[in-house]
């Protein structure tokens, strides 16, 4: 099976999971929308350097995880699938900053070692958090969250119709994939110039099917305008839900837990 | 009654790139009529079948559906009243769920939201989907998208069903359900379709187009009798009128 259908089944098992039936699930996708964003404010507005302060900040995912009764292996496979970008967003840190921020016996850690860790931190728990909200919220039930939270409905029309497409076009280029495939032999037709061929015709196929698809939208009375027949509640659950986890958040923003207990822990021992 | 009517008269039309799909189509199909348009590939069918619901519009020719001649002006109340079931039903479910996708017609007739949910349970159960509401379109079989595809159009309560190609790329036995089922509709129904032995289950006249004229029009046992006129068209006589594969009788 080619690649770009194993990534398919992958996207697939997501949904699954969004499937399920937990208490992590049955909260309304509002709350654990707003949650979510509030948790990736608050943990992208630490400083450049900061490690131990972000370190309890992944109690969220991990409580969320286990309410969701969410497979821990899968998701960390998903971060590690987009981690490269995070890493190449910092890896120039360590050559950069070379002041030394940090000695520990004979090591010295530069300022920019540390910076690097921080954002590998930082993409972890933000990706992480993504993730979780997907896989305990589902793709199109977060969609309906942000339009109804007043993000513009074109936007969160938009996120709809690439979710609903991207399964439909994966199976597309898969097949184009597979049949240049059968057909080339010791490398011949696998060059760069067959596979802008291919994107051209992808692209051409992904025009022809959306006019068929906007053909079928009017024929069915859409006048620019996509309803949608849903009814979201939200109760006293939801309330305490994002309220809780926002004061966590915010309070360990301001309070470094993780350097309190230190020093509570130095200070009794001494 | 006159308004599930579909008259069509001297229908022309060429596409931009000058390809003359249309020549003169005249046709009147009455109130309860189950008409087959067959033709080979490139005839014409699926452009005549564009502009029954109004996405083609040609300078040439009249259309009136039911009590309306098509225009602008009439395209709402056209499209509410023909339901077109379209060839690859990845196009016609675009919704994220099936719920969803039979919801977004009844919705944009501005109905209320409990009027919605009983059009959509009512459409679903009829097309025996009920079971699949919840589900996301990309993962049902070929036969449970072809089920869906015509359940969004009935939620509309059309007067008119315009299928293309309904049966393609549907197993033996989705096939015969679907034959099944389309046989318990009351509508007029239009059908452009290679699948001669399911006009024979479904249609009572057929209307044979060639080089985008009609050929023929007239009933369909008649006309799949008629050896020459079908092999000018590019067509075969179904295969269950055609000789025993192994003694040769019929």
């Amino acid at each position: 099976m080619s690649r770009i259908k194993t990534a398919f089944l992958d996207l697939g098992h997501m949904d699954t999971l969004s499937g399920r039936d937990t208490f992590a699930h049955r909260i309304d996708p509002r709350a654990k929308l707003l949650t979510t964003l509030i948790f990736i404010i608050t943990v992208i507005s630490f400083g450049k350097y900061e490690i131990s302060a972000l370190i309890p900040f992944f109690i969220f995912p991990a409580v969320m995880i286990s309410l969701g009764e969410l497979p821990v292996y899968y998701l960390f496979r998903k971060i590690l699938i987009v981690i490269p970008f995070a890493v190449m967003i910092g890896i120039f840190n360590p050559l950069i900053d070379r002041e030394i921020l940090m000695r520990l016996g004979p090591f010295s850690l530069s300022g920019g070692w540390i910076s690097f860790c921080s954002i590998m931190i930082k993409f972890t728990l933000t990706a992480g958090s993504v993730l979780v909200l997907i896989a305990c919220t589902g793709f199109n039930s977060v969609c309906m969250a942000l339009e109804k939270m007043g993000a513009p409905r074109v936007f969160a029309v938009q996120l709809l119709f690439l979710y609903r497409y991207i399964f439909v076009l994966i199976d597309e280029a898969s097949r184009m994939a597979n049949a240049r495939s059968l057909r080339s032999f010791d490398g011949k037709g696998k060059g760069i110039k067959v596979f802008g061929y291919l994107l051209g015709h992808l692209l051409l196929r992904t025009i022809d099917r959306a006019q068929r698809i906007h053909l079928a939208m009017l024929c069915r009375g859409f006048d620019g305008e996509i309803r949608v027949n849903r009814r979201l509640e939200a109760g006293i659950r939801e309330v305490i839900f994002t309220i809780a986890w926002s004061a966590f958040f915010i309070a360990m923003r301001f309070y470094n837990i993780p350097l309190i207990a230190g020093k509570l822990i130095t200070e009794s021992i001494l | 009654m006159s308004h599930h009517i579909v008259e069509v008269k001297n229908l022309k039309f060429t596409y931009p790139d000058g390809t003359c799909a249309l020549q003169d189509i005249s046709f009147r199909i009455t109130h309860g009529e189950s008409v087959a348009v067959v033709g080979e590939n490139g005839a014409g069918k699926s452009t005549l079948l564009l502009h029954l619901n109004g996405y083609l519009m040609s300078g040439n020719g009249i259309i009136r559906i039911g009590d309306y001649p098509l225009t602008k002006e009439t395209l709402k109340e056209v499209r509410r009243t023909v339901g077109m079931v379209f060839q690859d039903p990845d196009d016609q479910l675009f919704m994220p769920t099936v719920y969803d996708d039979v919801a977004f017609g009844p919705l944009n007739l501005s109905l209320p939201p409990e009027e919605v949910d009983t059009r959509v349970d009512n459409a679903l159960s009829t097309v025996g989907a009920l079971h699949l509401k919840s589900r996301p379109p990309y993962r049902l079989s070929g036969g449970e998208k072809r089920s869906v595809s015509i359940a969004t159009v009935l939620a509309m309560s059309p007067d008119i069903l315009v299928m293309d190609e309904p049966t393609s790329n549907l197993d033996p036995r989705a096939r015969r359900k679907l034959i099944e089922l389309l046989k318990t509709f009351k509508h007029t129904k239009i059908i452009a379709t290679h699948d001669l032995d399911m006009v024979m289950d479904l249609c009572e006249r057929t209307i044979v187009i060639h080089k985008g004229q009609v050929m023929a029009d007239g009933p369909t046992a008649e006309i799949f009798m008629n050896q020459e006129l079908l092999a000018e068209s590019h067509l075969e006589k179904p295969l269950r009128m055609q000789g025993c594969p192994v003694c040769g009788k019929t």
